[in-house]
């Protein structure tokens, strides 16, 4: 098998005084899409900034595309290939839709094609293109984040709960979103409170607690598996659905 | 920069409107005019507007790198004076040399001798911005209170090095010959000075508006005071943008330094120390690293300072903590507050 685009192999985090990642393995193939899964506090968001170098993994090694990314600079990871949607968003709202695009695209003009297709997925950006980003919804801020993490060829993506707080019907949009990126071929890793929207995306599942990783595998095995997903994900799966 | 044109849709969905604050921006005008009436003389009002738009203007220019500064990297600079200072003692380096063009009764030389004056003062602060950066700055980055005693420190050493390059004691300073005097129109009396500083406190605003608005780096820093570390995540250094927007802004409290040394027309090693007051009052009024609400809170301060002077000169020491606690009370963040994460 050829080698997975990123690998983490026994990561431990902390933040100041807190034990935060106690080893985390996992290795994320290219071309599919992989969905990591955890009740609150596990450790996703806490994962996706080991990766991005927003905090410095203690132990363990973080491999990119045949690199050790482990000690790199967040700005040094990013150039390597990496696109990131923070839980939080961080759209700069202080500049308008355009802006936000044209900054994300750091290595030149965003071309006539891309952009098409950007605005193809999120329609919506192209209404407000000219409007300061602050006066955006809280999903249009979400389009905005995943365009701005695609504003230029990316190898792998992380996207921190994109469907968090979203109505029903923006939540099934960016679910469409996700499929048209697939089938564009990008790698991605998602983190996913709702299994309904993780069952209908994944190719792959990696499922955290408490700092570690409880399971990895194909989302095809979980979605057959009820045993499986009441053990791993316990209420949350009816919750969500 | 790329020119994304993007035709609009029309759509049924109503647009977001867009929040342009007028408010803080009326607050000049309306000052100005409320003044009026309780200074009844037209012509005084003229004179002491100029006055206070001219002390605006050099207040801003001393005070805008600092707001950047701040708002950019989140560091508390006590040795911003330092710069002012410096820029105004380096001008003799150039009056030196140069002591002719000041006293010819030329407008271009006059201006020239200003304009050069400015130059080696930004070129002397920028260098000297630069290396305190990287030797008194970086290695207290994330603590504030490292970074007031540290860059206080930097303060004491920078004024003793001044003492012992250009002497402790006061140098009187003359304006260029064209520059001294007031023009006269009718019964309004306009010193000239005042004016040139009207008008490079207002060049040095557009031209800084319009690198924030529309160039790239200006996206950049005005994404970094929102969210630095999102700036990273896109693949940017910004430690590069900060060691920039530092030394830019150091530069920029030394053109401050020249225009006020000009105008008190005394150098001291402690003039800067001795406005930081009023540049802190207008950064806080104006919200940490608002560029904008820095030239808006400049002007409001030196205005009413110079109003209250005229109509109550008792009052007139305090009216600067007086506007800022009314700014606050009204916007506790200041008039334009910067959003952080
Ligand atoms: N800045 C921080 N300082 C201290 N502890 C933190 C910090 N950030 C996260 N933690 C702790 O680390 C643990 C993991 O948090 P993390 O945000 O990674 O969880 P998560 O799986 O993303 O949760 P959620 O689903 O709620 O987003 C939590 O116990 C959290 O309290
Ligand atoms: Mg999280």
């Amino acid at each position: 098998m050829a080698e997975p685009l990123l690998q983490l192999s026994g990561v431990h985090t902390h933040i100041g005084p807190y034990h935060i990642l106690h080893g985390v393995d996992f290795a994320i193939p290219a071309g599919q899409l992989t969905m990591l899964l955890g009740r609150n506090g596990a450790g996703k968001t806490t994962t996706l900034r080991t990766i991005m170098g927003l905090w410095q993994a203690s132990s363990g090694a973080i491999r990119f595309d045949g690199q050790d990314i482990t000690k790199n600079s967040t700005p040094n990871i990013a150039r390597a290939g990496i696109g990131y949607v923070p839980e939080s968003m961080a759209i700069f709202t202080d500049l308008t839709v355009r802006e936000n695009i044209v900054l994300a695209a750091r290595s030149g003009p965003v071309d006539s094609a891309r952009l098409d297709w950007m605005l193809g997925l999120f329609p919506a950006l192209k209404r407000f293109w000219n409007l300061p980003a602050g006066n955006l919804s809280g999903g249009q801020k979400q389009m905005l984040a995943i365009a701005r993490a695609i504003a230029e060829p990316r190898r792998l993506l992380l996207i921190d709960e994109p469907t968090k707080g979203l109505a029903p019907v923006m939540v099934r949009s960016m679910i469409e979103a996700f499929k048209a990126l697939k089938a564009a071929g990008e790698t991605i890793l998602l983190v996913e409170q709702n299994f309904y929207a993780a069952s209908a995306l994944g190719d792959n599942v990696i499922v955290m607690d408490d700092g570690r990783i409880v399971h990895s595998g194909a989302m095809r095995e979980m979605v057959e598996d009820k045993n499986l997903q009441q053990r791993l994900l316990g209420l949350s799966l009816d919750a969500h659905q | 920069m790329t020119d994304m044109a993007v035709e609009t849709t029309t759509s049924s969905e109503p647009l977001p409107r867009t929040k342009t604050d007028w408010l803080p921006l009326l607050l000049v005008p309306a000052l100005a005019l409320l003044a009026l009436p309780f200074i009844g003389s037209g012509s005084t009002w003229v004179t002491l507007t100029v006055a206070g738009l001219a002390m605006g203007m050099m207040i801003f220019l001393m005070a805008s790198g600092l707001t950047l500064v701040f708002g950019l990297m989140d560091i508390i600079n006590f040795g911003h004076g330092v710069f002012i200072s410096l820029g105004a003692y380096a001008t003799l380096i150039v009056l030196g040399p140069l002591a002719g063009w000041g006293q010819a009764d030329s407008v271009w030389l006059n201006l020239g001798l200003l304009f050069l004056c400015i130059v080696v003062a930004m070129a002397v602060t920028g260098v000297v911005g630069a290396v305190f950066e990287r030797v008194i700055v970086r290695p207290v980055y994330g603590s504030h209170l490292k970074q007031i005693l540290v860059t206080m420190g930097g303060l004491i050493v920078a004024e003793q090095a001044i003492h012992a390059i250009w002497g402790a004691s006061p140098i009187p300073l003359q304006l260029p010959q064209t520059l001294r005097g007031a023009f006269v129109i009718g019964d309004i009396v306009m010193e000239r000075y005042r004016v040139v500083a009207v008008c490079i406190g207002l060049v040095v605003f557009i031209g800084m508006q319009l690198l924030l608005n529309r160039t790239r780096i200006g996206l950049l820093i005005r994404a970094g005071v929102e969210n630095p570390e999102m700036v990273e995540a896109l693949g940017y250094r910004i430690r590069r943008l900060f060691v920039s927007v530092f030394v830019a802004g150091s530069a920029l409290a030394g053109l401050g330094g020249v225009m006020w040394a000009f105008y008190r027309q005394t150098l001291t090693a402690g003039m800067g120390m001795e406005v930081m007051v009023l540049v802190f009052i207008v950064i806080i009024i104006g919200g940490l690293g608002s560029v904008g609400g820095c030239f808006v809170g400049s002007i409001l301060v030196a205005l009413v300072a110079n109003y209250v002077g005229f109509l109550e000169p008792k009052l007139a020491l305090i009216s600067n903590i007086l506007v800022m606690a009314l700014v606050l009370i009204w916007r506790p963040q200041g008039l334009f507050p910067v959003a952080r994460r």
